[in-house]
């Protein structure tokens, strides 16, 4: 997991530097997968209120949705959880091309 | 996540403290654990306390059900690490792919005319004699150990500390002759079978690699394989 990080960008240093600049700053993390998916459990996207980011949490197949989920996730400051995968209607929507199941947490950093 | 748990958590990362970040995915606690089992933030459920601790050594994120909720445990150990005997060419090559690949590279080669840092930028190379170095830096399950230099004088020391070592990946440069040489010479030291049998040698996948660099991918092909493969079940393939 995300001992690999090194080699890796930065992303909780962004997330803190980005709410230091006082943006609204969301955190998603892969915290499972079945099949195949491109990017393991631990991997990181940081996004910001006006709908930048770092990061990934899948070979870009779903990081437009993430990104939307996270612009809510601000304005609620609650949590969520979402589900990508080929049973998924919206799996086909966003195009997780792979055919594997990914579950991402959203979260606001306070 | 509070901003707090986040400082706490960069702070941990910079000093390469390991740590996991437990979230309840239902409820929002949030919490960081270390390998001793002390923690920081929201109180935890005896039994996530201990599967995080327990992340921790296998190095492995993932989801844990306790009670009603369920929790993800996200570990953050510090990169991995690559020391690499003898700073020879083939070393120029294979310490930027294991850096690119995440690891933590230390170069050591008492001879300073090829230990330049010159030859190594943004590399910790080090002029110890290797046995030193190793006792230095403790190798631990997450290390690699490669050893280039072809020299017993150089490989060998090193050798001797990473096979009684806890390393997850030794491997040494030289053909079958000269492995074969180096286990008499080993033997007679007193290391028993199933130390010698830790080293991979000859070193690396066999992809026909020719080229210092690509040796270095052979190399750093046959350390991801032992890192990121389950060994086989013992007794898998007889009967």
């Amino acid at each position: 997991m995300s001992s690999e990080q090194a080699g890796q960008e930065d992303i909780l240093g962004t997330a803190a530097r980005w709410r230091d600049e006082g943006r609204e700053v969301a955190l998603a993390t892969v915290i499972a997968t079945w099949g195949s998916s491109p990017r393991p459990v631990g991997s990181q996207l940081v996004a910001d209120g006006e709908g930048r980011f770092e990061g990934s949490v899948s070979g870009g197949c779903i990081e437009g949705a993430v990104i939307e989920e996270a612009r809510k996730v601000m304005g609620s400051g609650a949590p969520s959880v979402l589900e990508f995968g080929v049973s998924n209607e919206q799996a086909w929507e966003v195009g997780l091309a792979c055919g594997g199941t990914v579950r991402v947490l959203v979260e606001r950093i306070e | 996540m509070q901003r707090a748990v986040l400082d706490r958590l960069n702070g941990d990362r910079a000093a390469e403290r390991a740590v996991a970040l437990v979230t309840a995915l239902g409820g929002g606690a949030q919490a960081l654990v270390y390998p001793d089992g002390e923690g920081a933030g929201d109180a935890l459920p005896e039994a996530v306390t201990a599967a995080a601790k327990d992340a921790l050594r296998a190095d492995r994120s993932g989801q844990v059900e306790a009670g009603d909720e369920t929790w993800f445990v996200h570990v953050h150990n510090p990169p991995a690490r690559m020391v690499i005997v003898g700073a020879v060419h083939i070393t120029q090559a294979l310490a930027r792919m294991a850096e690119a690949a995440g690891y933590a590279v230390v170069v050591c080669d008492p001879r300073r005319a090829f230990a330049d840092a010159a030859r190594f930028p943004a590399i910790e190379v080090s002029t110890e004699w290797p046995d030193d170095a190793l006792n230095r830096l403790t190798p631990d399950h997450r290390t690699a150990v490669v050893t280039l230099t072809h020299d017993p004088k150089i490989d060998d020391p090193a050798l001797e500390v990473a096979v009684r070592a806890p390393v997850f990946y030794i491997g040494a440069l030289g053909s079958r002759r000269t492995h074969g040489k180096r286990l008499e010479r080993l033997r007679e030291k007193g290391f028993t079978e199933d130390e010698l049998g830790r080293i991979h040698a000859p070193i690396g996948l066999a992809i026909g690699a020719r080229s210092p660099a690509e040796i270095a991918v052979s190399i750093m092909a046959e350390v991801t394989q032992v890192r990121r493969t389950p060994p086989a079940p013992a007794g898998e393939g007889s009967s």
